[in-house]
Order: C-alpha cells, then sequence, then structure tokens
C-alpha cells in the first residue's frame, strides 16, 4: 500500500507487541465483552523514540516522577537536555535575578547528572534553543522519531523525521521506556506552488498558510510541506515553516529530505561518516511519499501570491499582508469576530488602520522559528548603515551559542550594535518571557518568534508576528514598512 | 492517574474560542519544580476582570469547565492542567481541544468531552442563566446530561483511554510490562542512528 512520508516514519517506529496482545486477550477473558471491545478496538501504537530533547522547565516533575517510582532513564544516550527557557541573555556569570529560575536550572543540572543524560549547560558553547541545537549537531535526522516537552519540537519536521512536542507526564514516559503511546495522526499535504517574490521568506509561508487553514485547522494532522516554494527553500526556511505547525494545531509538519537536506547534514558532529554516510543517504532517499500516496485532506496555495504578512491580532491566524488595514471585525464571518473584538481591544488597534501606520516600541530578533544563521544575515542585510528608529529598542538573541560565533566571525554582532540593537546571548527569551527579558504593560513588538497570545511576551505586551526581514526593517522605521522597498 | 467514572457538578462556561496555554497559565509561573501550586494563579490576566467569569461567585465548587473550539492550543505545558486541577476543574467540555493539551488531560485524570458546537451552545446558555443547575458526566455510559435528566448527549472517546481511565491504570507501569517487546525492537534499530553521549 502507497504510504506518505510521515505514515513511513510511524510504521517504522510502532512497536510489535506480542505482549500487549496476549494481556488485551486476558482482560478480554476476565473482563467480559465490554473491557475486551475497548481494548482490542484501541487506536493507539507504542512509538520507538529515536531522540529525546529534554530542557528545564517541563522536565523536573518527570525526574521527580521517575525517582519516586524507583525507575532509571532506559536511554540517556538517546537523550540531550539544555537549559533555554529561563536563562538570561546578558550577565550570565553574575548571580541571575531570579531564584527560582536559578532553582530549575540546577535542578536539570543534579537530574542529568544523577541519570547520566548528556547536557548543554549555560557555559557549553553548544549551548542554546533546543530546536536549534539537534539540527545544527547532525542529531535531527530524515527518517527518525523526536520528541520534546516543548510545542515547537515540529521544527525538526524540516528534516523528515516525524517531531512533536509532548507534557511532562509524557517526558517521562519516554525517559523510563523510550516510547510513547500515541493515536495515529491524519495527514494533511499543504502544496507551495509557484515561486516566492522578492523579500517574502518562509516565515510569510508560513503565516500565509496559518492565514488561510485557522488556528485549530491542523488538529489532529501531520502536515506535510511540499511543492516548488518547499523545494527550493533553505533547511533554514524549512525549519521556519514546520516550527510553526503547531500555531495550525497541527501534531507535526514535515518536509521530505532531497539533496538539501544532505547537504546540511553533512560533516555535522552526528552525523552519519564515510560509507555510513553513503548508506544512510541511501535508505533517507526512499522516505518520501510515493507518488500514489494519498493525504486525508490537501491544501494548494500559489507562492506567487504571497507578501510579507503582520499580525494585528492574538492568534497567530489573525495576520493580513502589509499593505493592508486592520481589518474590522464586523466584515469578518461569525465565527472569527469575537475573537476579533476582543483581540483589537487587547492590542488597543482600531479598524481601517494601515498596518503599516502601526508604530512599535521594541523589535526581538531571534527564537526557534527565526534565531538561525540565515535570519540574523537577512536582518543585518536591512539594517547595515542604517541607525535604529528614535525610542525603538531592539534586541538580537541567537538561537544557539554556535550561531552567535558564527554571527560574529562574520561581524554581523557588529552591523547590528552599530544601528543601535543589542547583542545577546542565546536562549528563548522574549518570545516567552521567562526571563528578564520582556515587553512592559502598553509596549507593541515587531518580534520575529511564533506566538502573539495576550501577554506571550510580557503581561499587557502586544506582539506583532513578523520575518527578520520585516521587523528589521520596522527597527528602522519605527513602524511597519513593506521590507520589499527597502531591498 | 486518578480513577474516573462520572463527574457531576456545577459547570463554568468560559465562552471564548482558542483559548490558549498562555491564558490557563502565563509561563513567568512555570518556574516552580512541584506539579501542585498552580491554582491561584490561572488566568491570571482574565481574573483581573471583574467581569470574568471565574470571578463570578455563582460558580464556587464548579467541578466542570465548559469551554469553545480549540481549548489548550499554544504550548505544550503541562501545568495547564495542573492549574485547572488547582482550581477544582475535574472534567471539560468543549467542541475541540488543541492535541498535546488533550493528551496531558488525559495523564493527569482530566476528562475532556468533546460535543458539537450546537450542544455546547445549549450548555452554555443553561450555565449562564442556571448557575447552579449541575451537569453529569458519565464516562461508562460516554454520555453528558444535565442533572435534572432533561437533556442527554453521547460523546466519543478513544476505547483504550476510556479502559485505563476507567482504571486509573499507570501509564508508565503498563508499558514497562512490554518491556521484552521494546528490547526486541531496540536490538534491531540501525546502527547508524545517532547516540547524544
Amino acid at each position: 500500500m502507497p504510504k506518505t512520508l510521515s505514515e513511513k516514519v510511524w510504521d517504522a517506529h510502532a512497536v510489535d507487541s506480542p505482549l500487549q496482545e496476549q494481556a488485551r486477550r486476558a482482560a478480554l477473558a476476565e473482563g467480559g465483552e465490554a473491557a475486551g471491545e475497548e481494548l482490542l478496538s484501541e487506536r493507539t501504537d507504542l512509538l520507538y523514540i529515536d531522540l529525546h530533547l529534554v530542557h528545564e522547565v517541563t522536565s523536573p516533575q518527570a525526574f521527580e516522577g521517575l525517582r519516586l517510582a524507583g525507575r532509571k532513564v532506559r536511554r540517556p544516550d538517546l537523550t540531550l537536555a539544555t537549559v533555554d527557557h529561563n536563562v538570561p541573555t546578558q550577565d550570565r556569570d553574575k548571580p541571575w535575578l531570579d531564584p527560582l529560575s536559578t532553582q530549575q536550572v540546577q535542578t536539570l543540572r543534579t537530574n542529568c547528572e544523577e541519570c547520566g543524560v548528556p547536557l548543554f549547560d549555560v557555559r557549553d558553547g553548544r549551548q542554546g534553543i533546543v530546536h536549534i541545537i539537534g539540527p545544527e549537531q547532525g542529531l535531527t535526522q530524515p527518517g527518525m522519531t523526536i520528541v520534546c516537552g516543548d510545542s515547537h519540537t515540529s521544527t525538526h519536521g524540516a528534516f523528515g523525521a516525524l517531531a512533536f512536542g509532548i507534557g511532562t507526564s509524557e517526558v517521562e514516559h519516554v525517559l523510563a521506556t523510550q516510547t510513547l503511546r500515541q493515536a495515529r495522526p491524519k495527514t494533511m499535504s499543504v502544496d507551495v506552488t509557484g515561486r516566492l517574490g522578492p523579500g517574502v521568506t518562509a516565515k510569510d509561508v508560513i503565516l500565509g498558510i496559518i492565514n488561510r487553514i485557522g488556528v485549530n485547522g491542523g488538529i489532529g494532522h501531520v502536515i506535510e510541506y511540499r511543492g516548488e516554494v518547499i523545494r527550493n527553500l533553505t533547511m533554514e526556511g524549512r525549519m521556519t515553516i514546520c516550527n510553526m505547525s503547531i500555531e495550525a494545531g497541527a501534531r507535526a509538519g514535515l518536509v521530505a529530505p532531497d539533496e538539501t537536506t544532505f547537504t546540511y547534514m553533512r560533516g555535522r558532529p552526528h552525523a552519519p561518516k564515510g560509507e555510513q554516510w553513503e548508506r544512510a543517504v541511501e535508505s533517507w532517499a526512499e522516505l518520501p511519499s510515493d507518488g500514489d500516496a494519498t493525504f486525508g485532506s490537501e491544501v494548494v496555495l500559489d507562492g506567487a501570491q504571497l507578501v510579507p504578512y503582520v499580525t494585528w491580532g492574538t492568534n497567530p491566524a489573525q495576520s493580513v499582508t502589509v499593505n493592508e488595514r486592520v481589518p474590522d471585525p464586523e466584515t469578518l464571518p461569525p465565527p472569527l469576530r469575537e475573537s476579533a473584538r476582543r483581540a483589537l481591544a487587547y492590542q488597543d488597534l482600531k479598524p481601517g488602520i494601515p498596518i503599516r501606520q502601526i508604530a512599535i516600541d521594541k523589535v526581538f530578533l531571534g527564537s526557534c522559528t527565526n534565531g538561525r544563521i540565515e535570519d540574523l544575515r537577512a536582518a543585518a542585510k536591512i539594517v547595515a548603515g542604517k541607525q535604529l528608529a528614535a525610542g525603538v529598542k531592539a534586541i538580537v538573541v541567537p538561537g544557539s551559542g554556535l550561531v552567535k560565533q558564527q554571527a560574529e566571525r562574520e561581524g554581523l554582532d557588529a552591523v547590528f550594535t552599530a544601528a543601535g540593537f543589542e547583542w545577546r546571548d542565546a536562549g528563548c527569551s522574549m518570545c516567552l518571557g521567562m526571563n528578564p527579558d520582556i515587553l512592559l504593560p502598553g509596549e507593541r513588538c515587531a518580534s520575529t518568534s511564533n506566538r502573539n497570545f495576550e501577554g506571550r511576551q510580557g503581561p499587557g505586551g502586544r506582539t506583532h508576528l513578523v520575518s527578520p526581514e520585516m521587523a528589521a526593517a520596522a527597527a528602522i522605521a519605527g513602524h511597519f514598512v513593506d521590507v520589499r522597498e527597502v531591498l | 492517574m486518578r480513577q474516573v467514572r462520572t463527574v457531576r457538578g456545577k459547570a463554568i462556561p468560559l465562552d471564548r474560542a482558542n483559548v490558549d496555554t498562555d491564558q490557563i497559565i502565563p509561563a513567568r509561573y512555570l518556574k516552580r519544580i512541584e506539579r501542585t501550586g498552580y491554582g491561584p494563579f490561572a488566568f491570571e490576566a482574565w481574573r483581573a476582570d471583574p467581569e470574568f467569569v471565574l470571578n463570578n461567585r455563582a460558580y464556587d465548587g464548579a467541578t466542570i469547565m465548559l469551554t469553545r473550539q480549540n481549548f489548550g492550543s499554544g504550548s505544550s505545558r503541562e501545568h495547564a492542567v495542573w492549574a485547572l486541577e488547582g482550581l477544582g476543574v475535574l472534567a471539560l467540555v468543549g467542541s475541540s481541544f488543541a492535541d498535546i493539551f488533550k493528551n496531558n488531560c488525559f495523564q493527569g485524570g482530566l476528562l475532556t468531552v468533546e460535543l458539537p458546537e450546537q450542544d455546547i451552545d445549549y450548555l452554555m446558555a443553561r450555565a449562564e442563566e442556571l448557575p447552579n443547575s449541575e451537569i453529569v458526566i458519565d464516562l461508562p455510559s460516554q454520555t453528558v446530561s444535565v442533572a435534572d435528566g432533561s437533556w442527554q448527549r453521547h460523546f466519543d472517546i478513544d476505547p483504550f483511554k476510556k479502559y485505563r481511565l476507567l482504571r486509573g491504570l499507570d501509564d508508565i507501569a503498563m508499558t514497562l510490562e512490554y518491556e521484552p517487546d521494546i528490547a526486541v525492537y531496540e536490538a534491531k534499530r540501525s546502527e547508524r542512528l545517532p547516540v547524544t553521549a
């Protein structure tokens, strides 16, 4: 039977369990027909997990659970931890201001030490956002199953891995068993045809997709992104797109591996070497969806029609293109009106205002969505030789220590600081405001992150999601501008 | 896992779509290393508004929350489930739930019931009009009813989830019973797959 990419990865990781079958039959005999029916019609599979990424926020209760039950981490060698959510992005060597953040990071250290889990700690040059470091180290590979207690785990799908976020109880389950019990997802293909115009980025593609299918359009689905636009994207761009799959409600997002994937991976620390590499590439080449495979649903977008997007509301589907105006909730379809009214009140925006007239206070360049080297290069190009608009504060937070080093080798840090941006250390930072980098109440931010939820970047803060190029252009102008006019 | 059979109680009508987990529990409260103590911070920003439904004393003691589509979207934080439990919520009845959130609810034994939008309309209106009226969710028969018996609906649930909820089975203990099968799978994994250590 023809299969899609995600079905191939799923089937290759479903643990065949005769013991489970036996247990079910025993329950059937003992518990009578009702119990048996419940058990035998089960729609979940026990999936083996190839890579488990761990960070300080969603893991302490999981390790504690293991300890209380007297259980061990089954495969510390398939587990990698780092600190990203809480860490300050400046003055790291001084005592941290927040004792709770300090305690949470210290707890992760102790847990990793006790359980033998490798940790990229604050002073490790490889430390960074968990979804940046996996690909960077070559640990993220096509055809793997990858989980992490973080919804943006979908990022790793850019390599043709099945990667998704889990909660803390599931983190504990994976630590103890290296497996996860999951319901088989539905499949969806999103085909982005044609070619993108200049100044239109991967971020605009995914904002356009979310605008089209809505924040719940992907519930229960794994999305496979296909089409000419996706094939022509770099790995960084594909990661940006897969990263925000969760913002459409999807379980995961994937892109079929190809030469672009292999070129990115070759020579990375954990990528296969020598003859192993050749054999790995051969097996990865079999992963793409079969030509006659069918998807549960299919969406097609014309890439040539896409232009830079700016979100105006408080969910990632509430967006328009840069030359449009803030919509009037009364003109939207009835189910969208109430949340649009609430969003405009929270964002302090009036219907009909041109997006380009919205003035900003802060700019955040970074996150697992847009904190990679290519994002920083693109933003630096816009910023070079210019100055931040009066009154605007801007920070650049590289996604990892290695991204930071690379950017510094290329002189990007000097470009940003000369323009008045602050150049910081790696972490999640202002994407979710768990560290000191937050918006103050009422402040408005052009952000390259993934969520514009109420209070996400700080209580009372107002977020507009954009591409790195658009954020950079807004930082210089002091309000949103069409980046295509300043390229 | 907590054993679940029946949940009976007053219902809080939280009549908003796409409620994300940042609203349920803001990130700045995720720094604790315990599973409890999140209730006081649940919906913190919205609770600042005296008109917000959770500030209405008429719903004090409610064990059921009525929700709209895509409830629990966004971040995977299980702290959202712990925060709802901290409010005394034992079951959610809504038109749809975000995937990761739904899994997290199941892990904690917080029952999620999905009904068509028009049924949610009915329950919302009723809860707003009659805050003291109770709802009964019965897992064995997969039904939601108003306590006076005047209205009842059937709901779907994954049979295996139902089996485990009714018995309060420990997920990890159950999987570990199949450990030999996991070991067989593990032995056949390709040697090319990466290790972190």
